[in-house]
């Protein structure tokens, strides 16, 4: 190259290798990622506003969306979805919280038994786990009804049936949190703590003063991916419930599977997508807002 | 290690704890246990505890299908698209975390973004694109949008932030090029991050029913999941049976989980938690 | 820099190559099904859904086998599919252009689904007079169900069944209620039924039936209990609207209600048929309404009573039975030769002499051949297929193939599931005609 090097050239060249560098680094993800999420993300958007079904394909605008707020089995599934939101969500990260500070004090071989413990719903296969949940609430020969000698018909009651799907959702979903609650945990200063136990605080201070503040990026992690998994809902309702009874278990990711896989209707199906995206992408940003104030995010 | 008293609350919370952690393994004892019992003993409303008259029959019967080529199938496109995954996203995500360049934050937004899309709205499109791309029915149309999932990405970026910029910056002077630096002083430290990857991605692929439902259908490319779900017929419920398919379906899962344990918690720390 | 391109593009090549040797491998699999095209053969697929043994792999293979004996130059690949998910897999196929050639069901989904949705190969070239007139002998609504509204025919069929129930003979004798059936017949009143239920309840009977409705499998059997009692029509003649919101639609769901109440029956809102039936098998209640041919022959094993098959109750004695029409489909994948091919595995499977009432008994149903006569006779299971076969000429309406069908279904076993909860029952039946007409309007209007 060249033999006399200007300082703000060579400055310019750097940023240009470094640029170019980096997009290398990056092509092969974005070749998976362009190719298989973005291109389909931007389909799914445009077709949204198209009547398309196995037969046609129409623009017809807003029509999808406006009839999405006339259509009471949406607003019902809008309304069951955020119902295991919000209660999936907290209970969830409250749980895994409490398990893991009981268990990261614990000796090592104890506390990965407990982790791996409640780790392996989530390794033993969603098919393979839903299918024994729905044997265990089988109204006549399931485990429930013979343990509570009761006659409940578990999964074809509205009353239950929806708080079924959020306990199965929920013990397929504390695994990840407490594997990241423990290291979490683990990785609180000492000195902080001895410091504070020293001045007198109780265990219960040391908690909510110390640990909880520096272990609130994992509590925001741990909130954000517990979202997106509870509104994303959908394999069990499939495999148990088929979204009822009387479309108490209906959630908008199984409604939007109806929609298309049941009567082609893949523009309405893909305008609640859109919607959904939407309402999850509020969310997060919310969690963000109240969680991660206290935070150099 | 701290002074461990046993106050009130340590003794009820080790009860607890011990009641969840028999709650949450139950479901897999029923399922190996469901496995073995006869028909007669599943369909009777008293239930057995344990097989008092343990049989093989239903596996027999599961293997009248191609289950273990079920089984090969699910494991052969989970351990592909996690390898491609690993691959892809540690490359992008060293990019993303300690490189400087236009359109950076851009890139990084688009990337969380799409985190928060439901995947099975773009099914559609995606059924188009693989039919044009020659792939459908084949496990790669499993295996791509698997890999191109941003998540692998953004976990990948933030375990490169945790890499010291003065050892790159060193590495630079001594003449390195862009590829050692990334192999011999990137890879090591990114390790752990790595393996945590590995697994998140071999579980989410495996347990990706709805994708492997729409993309495959002929009998021999059929994965493990798609075939337990499929041993439910409409006229008829063969509990035993669906357990010796789940059964079948979980031991690998569980037992590559509990060999990379190690690694998958130590990965885990560094990365997610860092924020 | 060079060195990272060289670097980059080998890792890409190497992801490329380990790509391409997986595809040629996968391709390679399905070669040994025996779909391989070498020199001028033609391979067909073949997607079954599970009619009796159809849905069988040691079954089908040897139909294949005596069709390559014949036809050694078309090669026929067959894969299963089950009705809890194939559907989807089909709309899946058919959006990614990978559809079959040759599918096997009813006329709800060869033509009102797809048939209506212009995927499918017009078929009337195989409807010939011969086959028009022999298939007419038996019904004619089979004729008019397998051809479009325009009267364009998307199905070939092969057999038909009739849905029909079964009660435990035991235990209704015990009960002293073997009084209130028909056992020439096997037809029973309404009235009756509701003293054969009282019998069965003072006898200490704890469940005597089940009216499942946790999903769509197995809604013949509600569909037919509900709409028998009262004769109540489930659409108009036309097929273009949903009818069960009649008086006598009405008066049979609540008389439905109404034995719930009395503790005379049971719902279960989480179980299907097949739930259903297996309650019915192991003996725990004492009727099953999800009964037929093939559904005997899978419990048999089992039962260890006699499943005593009946038809629905209705007021006037004379059920309406709701039946099963299958047979062949072609997708159109625009390749002349493979239709051809198709149609002649199509030929050679329902109107050969020799196959044809094979291909039949594989489905453990009855021909829809009046030509084939008794396929049973003479075989272990003639006078098991007897009984089947006297219920034949109470098959009704084939009211299936009413556009909407799909959300038709969905709304049904969500208006039973209403109405048993105790939701207002007019109420609930409109909801469901709204629902189940409004999907029929737009399925026609395209």
């Amino acid at each position: 190259m060249n033999k006399q090097i200007n300082p703000s050239v060579m400055k310019k060249t750097l940023t240009r290798r470094e640029t170019i560098s980096a997009y290398l680094f990056l092509a092969p993800a974005l070749v998976f990622f362009v190719g298989f999420v973005i291109v389909p993300m931007v389909m799914c958007l445009v077709t949204s506003f198209f009547n398309y079904s196995m037969t046609e394909f129409t623009f017809v605008g807003f029509d999808n969306y406006k009839e999405m707020f006339q259509d009471d089995i949406f607003i019902k599934a809008l309304a069951n979805t955020v119902l295991i939101v919000v209660v999936a969500v907290p209970t969830v990260t409250a749980f895994s919280l409490w398990v893991s500070s009981v268990i990261y004090k614990m000796n090592g071989a104890v506390c990965s038994f407990f982790r791996c413990i409640f780790y392996l719903p989530v390794v033993t296969g969603t098919v393979a786990v839903t299918v024994v949940w729905k044997w265990m609430f089988n109204k006549y020969t399931g485990l429930f009804n013979y343990v509570l000698d009761s006659d409940i018909s578990w999964l074809g009651d509205s009353r239950t049936a929806i708080w079924c799907i959020i306990l199965i959702l929920f013990t397929t979903s504390v695994g990840q949190p407490i594997v990241l609650y423990v290291s979490a945990l683990g990785n609180v200063d000492d000195s902080l703590i001895e410091a504070a136990q020293v001045d007198g605080a109780t265990s219960r201070q040391v908690f909510w003063k110390i640990k909880w503040p520096q272990i609130m990026p994992t509590t925001l992690y741990i909130l954000v991916i517990t979202t997106i998994n509870s509104f994303q809902c959908y394999a069990l309702i499939q495999l148990l419930t088929s979204g009822g009874p009387n479309h108490s278990t209906e959630t908008i990711m199984y409604y939007i599977y109806y929609q298309a896989f049941k009567l082609y209707r893949y523009g309405y199906g893909n305008a609640m997508g859109v919607i959904l995206a939407i309402i999850i992408a509020v969310f997060s940003a919310l969690q963000f807002k109240v969680a991660g104030k206290k935070n150099d995010y | 290690m701290k002074r461990i008293k046993a106050t009130p609350y340590k003794v009820i919370a080790a009860v607890v704890l011990a009641a969840l952690a028999f709650f949450f393994i139950f479901p897999l004892y029923w399922i190996l246990t469901g496995s073995v019992k006869t028909a007669a003993v599943i369909n009777d409303a008293v239930q057995q505890w344990f097989p008092l008259s343990p049989t093989l029959d239903n596996y027999q019967r599961l293997f009248d299908n191609p289950a273990l080529l079920w089984l090969f199938n699910s494991v052969a496109m989970a351990v592909l698209a996690m390898a491609l995954t690993c691959v892809t996203a540690s490359m992008a995500g060293y990019a993303l975390a300690k490189k400087r360049f236009a359109g950076r934050a851009l890139l990084f937004s688009i990337f969380i973004c799409a985190m928060a899309l439901p995947k099975q709205v773009i099914l559609i499109p995606l059924l188009r694109e693989m039919s044009f791309l020659n792939l459908h029915d084949s496990m790669w149309a499993v295996i791509l949008p698997t890999v191109g999932w941003p998540f692998g990405v953004f976990l990948m970026k933030q375990f490169s932030e945790n890499i010291p910029g003065e050892l790159l910056e060193a590495a630079r002077i001594d003449g390195a090029g862009e590829i050692r630096m990334f192999t011999e002083i990137v890879l090591p430290i990114i390790k752990p991050g790595i393996g945590a990857l590995a697994i998140f991605t071999f579980i989410n692929c495996w347990n990706d029913y709805f994708l492997q439902l729409i993309m495959l259908n002929s009998r021999t490319k059929l994965t493990i999941s798609l075939g337990i779900a499929k041993l439910q017929a409409e006229m008829s419920t063969d509990f035993g049976l669906i357990m010796a398919g789940a059964a079948l379906a979980a031991v690998p899962i569980i037992t590559i989980f509990l060999m990379f344990q190690k690694y998958f918690t130590k990965g885990i720390t560094m990365g997610a938690v860092k924020g | 820099m060079k060195n990272w391109k060289k670097w980059l593009s080998m890792l890409l090549c190497a992801g490329m190559a380990t790509g391409l040797a997986a595809c040629g491998n996968s391709s390679g699999d399905a070669g040994e099904g025996g779909s391989e095209a070498s020199g001028g053969a033609t391979a067909i697929t073949l997607w079954t859904y599970p009619i009796g043994s159809w849905g069988d792999a040691a079954t089908v293979d040897s139909i294949v086998a005596a069709f390559n004996e014949q036809h050694p130059d078309i090669s026929v690949s067959v894969e299963y599919l089950d009705y809890t998910s194939g559907d989807d897999q089909v709309t899946a196929a058919i959006e990614a252009g990978t559809a079959p050639d040759l599918i096997m069901e009813g006329p709800e989904r060869l033509v009102t689904t797809w048939g209506a949705a212009g995927k499918m190969v017009d078929l009337s070239d195989l409807w010939d007079d011969e086959a028009l007139a022999d298939i007419s002998a038996v019904s004619e609504a089979v004729v008019n169900a397998c051809k479009s509204s325009d009267g364009v025919y998307y199905e070939y069929p092969l057999c038909m069944n009739a849905h029909c129930m079964a009660i435990n003979y035991e235990v209704f004798e015990e009960a002293g209620a073997l009084q209130y059936i028909d056992e020439e017949t096997r037809t029973w009143t309404t009235e009756d039924f509701g003293k054969a239920l009282q019998a069965l309840v003072d006898a200490g009977v704890e469940t005597t039936g089940v009216v499942y409705c946790g999903g769509q499998g197995g809604d013949q059997g509600t569909r037919a209990l509900a709409r028998n009692l009262y004769s109540a029509d489930f659409t108009n003649e036309d097929h273009t609207e949903w009818a069960m919101n009649s008086e006598a639609g009405i008066k049979g769901l609540q008389q439905l209600a109404d034995w719930v109440d009395a503790g005379l029956l049971s719902y279960d809102s989480g179980a299907q048929a097949a739930d259903e039936l297996q309650l019915f098998a192991n003996g725990t209640i004492a009727m099953s309404f999800c009964w037929n041919a093939s559904n005997e022959s899978n419990y048999a094993e089992q039962v260890d009573f006699t499943a005593y098959a009946m038809t629905f109750p209705s007021d006037d004695g004379v059920p309406e039975l709701d039946g099963g029409i299958y047979g062949f489909g072609i997708f159109d994948n625009g390749d002349e030769a493979k239709i051809e091919a198709a149609k002649t595995f199509i030929e050679f499977v329902c109107d050969d002499e020799t196959q044809g009432p094979e291909s039949v008994v594989a489905s453990g149903f009855f021909p829809v051949r009046s030509s084939f006569g008794n396929v049973y006779e003479g075989s272990d299971q003639e006078e098991r297929m007897t009984v089947f076969n006297s219920m034949m000429p109470y098959l009704g309406d084939y009211y299936n193939v009413t556009p909407g069908w799909a959300e038709q279904r969905t709304a049904w076993w969500n208006m039973l599931q209403n109405i048993f909860n105790g939701n207002d029952l007019e109420e609930s039946v409109n909801t469901y005609i709204e629902t189940a007409n409004a999907a029929t309007q737009a399925a026609m209007g395209e």
